[in-house]
């Protein structure tokens, strides 16, 4: 028992600083495009009272990239998004690694139907 | 207002939602989409993606935070993420076929309900007795306590999962952590000590918010704009308020929040049924 709360813990601890540091990450990203959205269309008018969905280059995964690598403002805020959202994706992934390595075989099971469903968000792309 | 002066003021008012979310505990989420659709007038639906992104930004980074004290439990955390995964799917199902206005009046009910469970004082209770399922999930834990660890037994599983489930389908629906629910179906129905349930419910809200985040992203309800200032502000308020939670005396500032929620929740339910969100 002891054994297994004391791996437990030092699975937390790690799980944490992956968090931490995928949610700075993802902040500089999204500061990153922050400020070319703002040098280009600060003076702009903003306007979100009507909704319309976003464009197709700001919503499919594969357009975000291409956009980020081309230097557009929207789409680079939009990757440090998709880290950001990926980023507890990742430490399923990983919980899902430590019970496998501690035999814990229904907690492996319960962790991937979890990772499952976060994968399914992510890159299902219907709408 | 241009661009930048909008962004400015969404912010600043972030900044604030998240700092004072952290010190009082409530967390940032729930204020933020009434402030974007009450006073900047964004469509209830942009701002219900700003809002899941905030959400997922404040709960990693808090997380780990948390986690080095040893009070969360990930089997307990893990196990109830399949229930509010998939009721975070089943919310944004909901979601795109309800009204906005329909939304609006849900998104009232919940702030009401929040604001109540916040102003009552939790105790935890006796211990119980382990029940055949805790025990078969291996849900049973300890904690750090004044005297050495201390254990505890998990019961009322079955309850605690199906008010997960409905936690998760209120994230997804209206963009908010449903810390609220994640702890009164952890510390009310299943038993687990307050400590344990505020913590791993912290941990548990960012995998809700990602399940419907993703979802919204490709759906077009994130529009990058308006979710920079409202991501980046609640992270820096959240981090803020957690520094100066130890020194602050928050119980006054408690009540006010609370106040704010409830004329925010009010506000929410007139503007849905008189169908001007």
């Amino acid at each position: 028992m002891s054994a297994q709360d004391w791996n437990d813990q030092r699975i937390e601890v790690i799980i944490g600083a992956l968090l931490r540091t995928g949610v700075l990450l993802a902040a500089t990203v999204v500061l990153l495009g922050a400020i070319v959205y703002l040098v280009r269309h600060g003076g702009e008018i903003p306007n979100y009272a009507v909704f319309h969905r976003e464009p197709d280059n700001l919503t499919s995964t594969t357009a975000i990239l291409h956009g980020a690598l081309g230097m557009s403002g929207r789409a680079i805020i939009q990757l440090g998004l998709l880290l950001l959202i990926a980023t507890p994706v990742a430490r399923v992934l990983f919980s899902a690694i430590a019970f496998a390595l501690e035999r814990d075989y229904l907690y492996v099971l319960i962790t991937l139907i979890v990772l499952g469903i976060l994968l399914y968000s992510l890159f299902e792309s219907s709408g | 207002m241009n661009v930048l002066e909008f962004s400015a003021l969404i912010g600043l008012g972030s900044l604030l939602a998240g700092f004072l979310g952290a010190l009082t505990g409530l967390g940032g989420g729930v204020v933020v989409v009434p402030m974007l659709a009450l006073l900047f007038h964004v469509d209830i639906r942009y701002a219900i993606g700003a809002s899941l992104v905030s959400v997922i930004a404040t709960s990693s980074g808090a997380a780990a935070a948390y986690v080095r004290e040893g009070y969360s439990n990930i089997r307990i955390g893990m196990f109830l993420e399949t229930a509010t995964t998939a009721g975070a799917l089943a919310g944004v199902g909901i979601a795109l076929y309800v009204s906005s206005n329909a939304i609006a009046i849900v998104f009232g009910a919940v702030l009401l309900c929040s604001a109540y469970l916040s102003s009552r004082h939790w105790v935890d209770g006796a211990h119980v007795p382990s029940s055949k399922l805790a025990e078969r999930l291996r849900l049973n834990g300890a904690y750090p306590g004044p005297n050495g660890k201390e254990s505890y037994n998990v019961t009322g599983v079955p309850a605690g999962y199906g008010l997960m489930f409905v936690a998760g389908a209120l994230s997804g629906l209206l963009g908010i952590g449903s810390g609220a629910v994640k702890v009164l179906a952890m510390d009310r129905a299943m038993k687990i000590p307050f400590k344990v349930s505020t913590t791993t419910s912290n941990f548990m809200i960012g995998v809700t918010a990602a399940a419907s985040a993703g979802l919204y992203l490709h759906r077009g309800y994130i529009a990058p704009g308006l979710a920079m200032p409202v991501m980046l502000g609640v992270l820096a308020g959240s981090l803020l308020g957690a520094r100066v939670l130890v020194r602050a005396r928050v119980k006054v500032l408690r009540y006010l929040f609370a106040a704010v929620i409830v004329v925010l929740g009010f506000e929410m339910i007139y503007k849905g049924i008189a169908g001007r969100i």
